[in-house]
């Protein structure tokens, strides 16, 4: 037992649970723990413009490094701040601790200056909430917060420290384990739930893989081509699998959802659905009761709340993706004759749709057209990088039109769906992966929703390289807009304000405007190269749709393919 | 659409029963009867809620409601099989000797007691399954409710099964 403080106690057991950096923003109710900072040497604090940026920098560095991300901020405001990004964080399913300072507990509940109710705010967006009542509990808090955001399903934790605990000293002790009554993850599948899995995907002709974030989380991308390898089956991913593996492995055919491409065709032809690690959000699924109604489903979920909550499925399996789709491959090894052969005419029909599909994605050569950067970002990024997306029309051309080549090389908020999580996250991510280079793919829309943290990139010495697809508009409103609300443009012009180049300037950033492909890809390889942050601007049609798209209240057969 | 019982140990820690009907609420669930109280295990308490709903939307209440970390265990309780009790307090109007004699047989014959008299009414428990309070309450509607609480039911599985 060592005597110290509880904002001691709490910077020690971050250490321990192996914290190397917090995103954070200083305030009253936080300020003993930032005095114990300023004297850490082995705790890196990133200090950002706006807490927002914090939750999404730590949920950034967390997808990028399958480590857990803390962010940190004071009461009141700064908390409220940060609950957009960890929103984003609980529906993507990503580790995130938030340590957040509290007025002193007797002035809990009185209304006092900068107080909220953070733990009533967080609950329905953590996965649990902590409020220390006692600075001794502090380090076992600590560990248990670790313990549940990173296990399971993992997911954002929330520790909300009063100020007068931080100050209180207690003698500390550290815990080893962690010992929680009512949470035990599963992670070893049913043995006879694989059986049933095994023999139905042997005896399927058209079989289907529908990968979704899971698959990353568990790092089972091996565990999934081994198996899609053995089954000849095709593999689509969802928003969130998108780089659950290399995509251009053959077995691969892009994404499925309201923006997908021909993997929306076959995943409708097949006759059996191995889901993993998948939620089927409708924006996955377009309408529930028309999602693949000839299909048999075999579910994998390490959360057993998925199985049955939007699909009804007929092979439910509650475990870790990794260790389920081993398994299954280990149990199909065991039969004698392999399922390979039947195959070919599915493979050969999967090849013929994939051939058709190309003609639709085709455009223009030359043109400064969105899917033609997005070519060039993929020519020119080295196969380990990183491309994290904003939301909106952006992050769906690059859904439509990148191939991410590493294992998690692709990083997006898809439950939500937050614009402005793009800028941060990347800088989330480059903190975490600084031997790679990290792009965000952004609209003008959404980058203005965070630029402010372009002031971060710069003082903290992060640098990345954003993309401005800049169209004047809020793109994707605009979409729906221009093709199911008769072109009435309800408030969505942005007017090309600001002049992008002139703020990274403002900021110590590097600003270039470009007007031709060529002069996008020259700019593109020195931004990659700049050991500071750019900002490439680049002028686009507003008319342009992202296609092809499902629309609305659609199922998958639905795809508009052309306006 | 019909009832399901559910009943739920959890630890007994601050902000628990509000974490359990937040998500109910959140889920877009419906909580017809809810009771929380102390168990043979002093830091567990048991919550028995009764909702409404299709046999899908209570799987999933219950799935739901396993995630939360201070919920140690979640069990369906199917009725046919468990023993059901709720505690009913009536205050009932007694308009005359013969309104007083009716409500003592009745009280009588549902195995419930008086608690306390006054010249111009009276205060009855019963305990019993839902229905039977459904029955005891139509039957004093006669004689003028003035007050009426119950608990919502709580609920054992009978038998070996815990």
């Amino acid at each position: 037992m060592v005597r110290m403080t509880g904002a001691k106690a709490l910077i020690e057991s971050l250490k321990r649970e192996g914290a190397k950096v917090i995103f954070g923003l200083p305030g009253g109710a936080i300020l003993p723990v930032y005095d114990v900072l300023y004297d850490e040497a082995d705790l890196r604090h990133i200090l950002v413009r706006h807490e927002q940026c914090a939750a999404h920098m730590a949920d950034g560095y967390a997808r990028a490094s399958n480590s857990v991300g803390v962010c940190m901020a004071t009461s009141g405001p700064g908390a409220t701040n940060l609950t957009t990004g960890i929103a984003t964080a609980y529906m993507d399913s990503s580790p995130v601790v938030a340590i957040t300072g509290q007025v002193p507990t007797n002035m809990i509940g009185r209304d006092a200056f900068q107080e909220a109710d953070i733990v009533g705010i967080m609950t329905p967006i953590t996965k649990h909430c902590f409020q220390p009542r006692s600075a001794e509990d502090i380090p076992r808090i600590v560990k248990e917060a670790f313990y549940i955001a990173s296990t399971g399903r993992p997911g954002p934790v929330l520790i909300d420290l009063p100020r007068d605990i931080q100050q209180m000293e207690a003698d500390m002790e550290f815990p080893e384990n962690v010992k929680l009554l009512g949470y035990n993850p599963k992670l070893d599948p049913h043995p006879l739930q694989i059986k049933r899995a095994a023999k139905l995907l042997i005896e399927a002709e058209k079989p289907f893989i529908l990968a979704g974030g899971g698959v990353k989380l568990s790092g089972a991308y091996m565990e999934l081509i081994a198996l899609a390898e053995l089954l000849q089956a095709p593999i689509g991913t969802t928003l969130m699998g998108k780089g659950a593996v290399p995509e251009d492995h053959p077995l691969c055919i892009g994404g499925v959802g309201m923006h997908g491409g021909v993997a929306n065709k076959v995943i409708c032809e097949s006759d059996v659905i191995l889901a993993v690690g998948v939620r089927f959000s409708d924006r996955t699924t377009g309408r529930f009761d028309s999602f693949c109604p000839e299909a048999k489903i075999i579910h994998i979920d390490i959360d057993s709340a998925e199985i049955n909550k939007n699909i009804r499925v007929h092979i439910p399996i509650v475990a870790d993706a990794r260790r389920a789709l081993k398994a299954i491959y280990d149990e199909i090894i065991g039969y004698a004759s392999k399922p390979s052969v039947r195959r070919s005419e599915w493979i050969k029909r999967v090849n013929e749709l994939v051939e058709a599909a190309k003609e639709y994605l085709e455009h223009e050569d030359g043109k400064l057209t969105a899917p033609a950067v997005i070519r060039e970002i993929r020519n020119l990024m080295p196969r380990n990088s990183i491309l994290v997306t904003e939301v909106g029309q952006n992050q769906m051309w690059a859904y439509l039109h990148f191939k991410v080549l590493m294992p998690g090389g692709y990083i997006t908020s898809g439950g939500l769906g937050t614009m402005g999580f793009g800028f941060p996250a990347a800088l989330g991510a480059k903190i975490a992966r600084s031997d790679l280079p990290v792009v965000d793919l952004a609209g003008d829309g959404s980058f203005l929703m965070t630029e402010q943290d372009l002031a971060t990139s710069v003082a903290e010495d992060i640098p990345v390289t954003v993309v401005v697809l800049n169209n004047g508009v809020l793109g994707m409103v605009a979409q729906w807009q221009r093709l199911f609300y008769r072109r009435r443009y309800s408030h969505v012009y942005l007017g090309r304000i600001p002049d992008f180049v002139k703020l990274a300037e403002a900021y110590g950033a590097s600003g270039v405007r470009v007007e031709s492909l060529n002069d996008f890809k020259e700019a593109f390889a020195k931004a990659l190269k700049s050991d500071i942050t750019t900002v490439i601007d680049i002028l686009i049609d507003p008319e342009e749709n992202v296609l092809p798209m499902i629309p609305p209240g659609g199922s998958l057969k639905d795809m508009m393919w052309r306006r | 659409m019909s009832a399901h019982i559910i009943a739920a140990i959890v630890e007994h820690k601050p902000g628990v029963l509000f974490k359990i009907t937040n998500l109910i609420r959140r889920r877009g669930f419906n909580i017809s009867s809810i009771s929380v109280g102390a168990t043979e295990n002093p830091n567990l308490a048991r919550i028995t809620m009764v909702v409404e709903g299709d046999e899908a939307t209570v799987e999933q209440i219950a799935k739901q409601l396993q995630k939360i970390v201070e919920v140690v265990k979640i069990s369906r309780l199917n009725p046919s099989e468990s023993v059901i009790r709720e505690l009913l307090l009536v205050k009932v109007h007694v308009a005359d000797s013969r309104a007083r004699s009716d409500i003592l047989g009745y009280t009588q014959i549902f195995r419930g007691r008086i608690i306390d008299v006054i010249p111009d009414s009276m205060i009855v428990e019963v305990t019993g399954g839902p229905n039977k309070i459904n029955a005891f309450v139509e039957l004093m509607k006669q004689y003028g409710i003035k007050e009426l609480a119950r608990t919502g039911i709580t609920a054992l599985a009978r038998g070996e099964k815990v």
